[in-house]
């Protein structure tokens, strides 16, 4: 490391996140992260990594995408954040623009946050609005924001922290692709909502066993629960379809996108509401102000985003990229089946299984060592999630696991000792 | 949505957009590359013939379409054209192996095909379908993905035949994206595609402008620029017969083919006997003051007039004020001076024909060379002679790579009526500021690795015949969680329509033996007939 890295991570700790930064550098990874350009990352000492993380897809399109960095400059020429209060050009273009193109004919209006914690916010309180209902249903090792609402929802790894979960039995938790508990959580019809993440994310991508989403949306409707998809991390074509949803046949009545809908440029949360529970907004529509949410820059931006992931050249090289990703991990799985023990995937929503409880910390290290960058699953450090970019190409997929076999093979060592036996 | 977007932050004529453009259409044709060329010689001549088959199906359909939206040419030879850059082209490669690798245990060496990658074609409006065939034939004969850049004047019906391509060869198990199109082509946008580290090889049929553009985009090149065919008619020849072939020759699809004839020369012992032999076939001989009308309406301030491409000989003549019998194919235009004085010397893509006398043979070749110093070095020739001094003599005087002898130029150069390689895109070589110099084929898409052992005979060549050779074929489909057997998304196309991607070779356009035999057949009938001619 060079010695103004070095000084560098001293003033990181002084002046941001003295335990956060400290982190990383007993994780092994003393990321600084200086230029970015498409799917590179260049650490401030210059070494190259590919991002696979992304953010959570927030730089699907790459980091700095030429057309989103071209359309953001344009707009300053016009646009500010605008005014939240007002009817504003491009909040409701691009509101427009996701009712075009969103997972439910009945999906109309779109409220906005700053980010996708606030957007989940907004969510939840829609749904209590509309149902006159207080408990929220969500999953355990969930995973949808930070903010007052949104936390309570998942894990208590992040509320009880801040003193922040729920003590009044309004947050109900069960478990991942359990009906039986779903359907106990919901027959008091005393639930507003429930709020699932397709694939949950920061739980390490489990799939949903095949009818698990359909049944949950039945059970929804059974008993007078709104069904709110969060689509965050498995929006924007991550699956070869526009949400992750529609994959499941799921129309949902509430969505919430965030994260790749800014273009990894302009943050910005949006909630999209179907007719029938969009009250507040016709009652009451001060109901939720937020200064910062929809932002008219990040809305022109966004309007970019949708057009850009709607073309067809992007859903077929996903399609292509999942596929061609998935025949490379499967020989580097076949080279290590006593450690690499498995991929969950739905088109470029992957994670990587491996035979150890914290298994993916090192295999993240040593990618990191290999110049790729992907992040272990906070809520299962067994998987590392794997989130190559939409328009990642052909030359760099090849290289993704040319290195990802060579990191793999050293976190197994590390792990499980270079000399046992490694079968080929 | 669009139209919102184009309202608040309009960036479509950024460089940025159109980079993007490029690189989107590119990455997907290399993705689909880099699939292709996991296939087999069989999986791939499947496409090959599916494809062409489409293509022979719809041949009168473009044709019209094309003569509609260009008002270039006949359709009746269009369709012709089309056809024969079809199933005839791919039976001509058919014996031709791109694919498989090639051991020469006598040399201990074996060569592996390695396809070029992305070919990108800008194809001319004055051929407009016969060149998209023709372009796409090659790509899939060499496991290679292509982009195709129409001529804007082309465009409405190159983008449908090209789609309708693509579709027919991925039904046949081709990888999705091996076949697009630009749809809505601009200088700026075609000058990204064409400097694109992505693309491999630019395949370059049109004016010398874009030609010239494509050479220095700083990717390789195969660039072919215009010809000026000058036409020797030596006292030696079958002179009806000559007569004939010319005017079969510059008729043909109205003169819009660049192998066209541009001049003819011929010595005072035949003139007479020529003349009454092109009038016999079917020309119009014009006065001076009548060639004079015709060089003012060709020729403007600015070059060509544009109006005139690939139009009937009588609708000039109408056009001109000169009054020809009914049934004029031809009108031929005597002058007395090659050379840059005498526009009549250019390239004219009508069927208008210069005509001049030379003194003597030497004069007459020495014309001949002049021509095409003009313009059209490296492209096109024709000679007429009965004695074969005659025509080496002619041969190694004008600066051309193919010379067609006895036989229609515009027909004969483009391999219709010789045995040179049928095409559409003819090479100019180093006369004519070209990398290649033959006719443009398959050959030229792909490179050969060439794996070579220790000549020492100490060292053993083994035997590669039970070699994998990694012909995989497509990637099997990933999974995707929690869908009844890992279903995929649909993959709607620009167009609107669906396509599923198709699995396994079994493709719908395949040919059992006995059909392809029959096909065989067929073709070669139909050769036959286009020899004679007749049709």
């Amino acid at each position: 490391m060079s010695e103004a890295k070095q000084a560098f991570i001293e003033r990181s700790k002084s002046f941001w996140n003295p335990g956060k930064t400290q982190d990383w550098q007993d994780m092994g990874v003393d990321l600084v992260i200086d230029r970015r350009e498409g799917y590179y990352l260049y650490d401030m000492d210059g070494r190259r990594l590919i991002d696979l993380h992304l953010n959570g897809g927030t730089y699907n399109l790459g980091h700095r995408n030429p057309e989103l960095v071209e359309v953001l400059k344009g707009a300053t020429a016009r646009f500010d954040m605008g005014n939240h209060h007002f009817p504003a050009l491009a909040r409701t273009a691009l509101a427009e623009a996701l009712a075009a193109c969103a997972p439910s004919p009945t999906m109309r209006y779109t409220a906005y946050g700053s980010g996708g914690g606030e957007a989940v916010d907004i969510a939840l309180k829609t749904a209590r609005y509309a149902t006159k209902k207080r408990k929220i249903v969500s999953v355990i090792k969930a995973y949808h924001g930070h903010t007052g609402l949104a936390v309570k929802t998942g894990d208590e790894r992040f509320s009880k922290t801040f003193l922040s979960e729920d003590r009044e039995g309004e947050f109900v938790q069960v478990p991942f692709n359990d009906l039986n508990a779903m359907e106990d959580a919901l027959k008091g019809r005393d639930v507003a909502a429930v709020i699932m993440e397709t694939i949950p994310a920061t739980y390490g991508f489990p799939m949903p066993a095949e009818g698990y989403l359909p049944a949950v949306k039945k059970l929804c409707e059974r008993y007078d629960a709104l069904y709110i998809a969060d689509e965050v991390q498995t929006g924007l074509m991550r699956t070869g379809e526009m949400w992750g949803c529609m994959r499941y046949g799921i129309e949902p009545d509430i969505m919430v996108t965030a994260k790749g809908i800014g273009g990894g440029l302009y943050p910005l949360g949006c909630t999209l509401i179907s007719e029938h529970c969009a009250g507040w907004l016709h009652d009451d529509g001060f109901g939720h102000i937020s200064t910062g949410g929809g932002a008219e820059l990040g809305c022109v931006v966004a309007m970019k985003v949708l057009e850009m992931v709607q073309r067809p050249e992007v859903r077929h090289t996903v399609n292509l990229i999942a596929d061609f990703m998935r025949a490379g991990l499967e020989d580097i799985m076949a080279e290590y089946p006593d450690f690499f023990l498995g991929i969950r995937q739905h088109g470029l929503v992957m994670g990587l299984e491996f035979n150890h409880e914290q298994g993916a910390k090192p295999v993240m290290k040593h990618l990191y060592r290999n110049g790729v960058w992907a992040i272990f699953s906070t809520l299962d450090p067994r998987v590392l999630q794997f989130k190559p970019g939409l328009l990642l190409n052909q030359a760099d997929c090849e290289e993704v696991l040319r290195r990802v076999e060579i990191g793999i093979g050293l976190a197994r060592d590390e792990l499980m000792g270079a000399g046992s036996r490694r079968m080929m | 949505m669009e139209p919102e977007i184009r309202t608040l932050v309009d960036i479509s004529e950024t460089q940025a957009a159109r980079r993007s453009h490029a690189d989107l259409m590119l990455e997907r044709a290399r993705w689909a590359a880099s699939i292709f060329q996991r296939f087999d010689r069989d999986r791939t001549r499947r496409i090959v013939e599916a494809v062409a088959q489409v293509a022979h199906d719809h041949a009168a359909h473009y044709a019209a379409w094309a003569v509609e939206e260009t008002g270039f040419g006949v359709v009746e030879h269009k369709t012709l054209k089309n056809e024969l850059t079809s199933v005839a082209f791919a039976a001509h490669y058919a014996d031709d192996d791109f694919v498989s690798p090639v051991v020469d245990e006598a040399r201990k060496m074996v060569r592996i095909p390695r396809p070029a990658g992305v070919v990108l074609a800008l194809t001319p409006s004055t051929n407009p379908i016969a060149t998209v065939n023709f372009k796409i034939l090659m790509a899939l004969m060499t496991r290679n993905a292509i982009v195709l850049s129409p001529h804007p004047g082309a465009r409405a019906c190159c983008v449908d035949a090209v789609h309708t391509l693509a579709r027919a060869a991925v039904e046949a198990g081709a990888p999705d994206g091996c076949i697009q199109v630009i749809e809505q082509p601009t200088i700026p946008l075609i000058e990204e595609f064409m400097a694109s580290p992505k693309t491999s090889v630019i395949l370059a049929t049109g004016g010398t402008a874009m030609v010239r553009s494509a050479y220095s985009s700083s990717n390789p090149a195969i660039g072919v620029g215009p010809g000026n065919a000058p036409v020797y008619v030596d006292p030696s020849a079958d002179i009806p017969m000559a007569a004939k072939c010319i005017v079969d020759s510059k008729s043909f699809d109205n003169s819009v083919l660049c192998t066209s004839d541009s001049v003819v020369v011929t010595l005072p012992e035949a003139d007479e006997r020529l003349r009454q032999s092109l009038r016999q076939a079917g020309a119009y001989i014009c006065d001076e003051e009548e060639v004079e009308r015709l060089r003012r309406f060709l020729f403007h301030e600015r070059g060509f007039n544009v109006a005139a491409i690939g139009r009937d000989a009588t609708w000039i003549a109408q056009e001109c004020g000169i009054r020809v019998p009914p049934k004029t194919r031809v009108l031929v235009a005597p002058f007395a001076l090659v050379g840059v004085e005498e526009r009549m010397s250019r390239e004219k893509l009508c069927p208008v024909l210069g005509y001049h006398v030379a003194k003597n043979r030497n004069q007459a070749l020495s014309e001949a060379r002049a021509i095409l110093r003009l313009t059209g070095a490296g492209h096109s020739a024709a000679v007429h002679a009965g004695d074969p001094q005659v025509v080496m003599d002619y041969a190694r005087m004008v600066e051309s790579y193919r010379i067609v002898v006895n036989a229609p130029c515009s027909q004969g150069a483009a391999g219709l009526q010789t045995h040179l390689a049928p095409a559409f895109t003819i090479g100019t070589g180093y006369f004519g500021r070209s990398s290649i110099g033959e006719n443009i084929g398959p050959q030229h898409l792909v490179h050969w690795s060439r794996v070579a052992y220790n000549s020492d005979q100490a060292v053993h060549f083994p035997d590669f015949a039970a070699v994998d050779v990694g012909f995989e074929g497509p990637l099997p489909p990933a999974p995707a969680g929690g869908l009844p057997h890992g279903g995929r998304s649909s993959t709607p196309t620009r167009a609107g329509q669906t396509g599923h991607r198709q699995h396994g070779g079994a493709a719908s356009g395949g040919l059992d033996d006995s059909a392809r035999e029959e096909l065989r057949r067929l073709i070669a009938e139909e050769i036959r007939n286009t020899l004679k001619g007749g049709r």
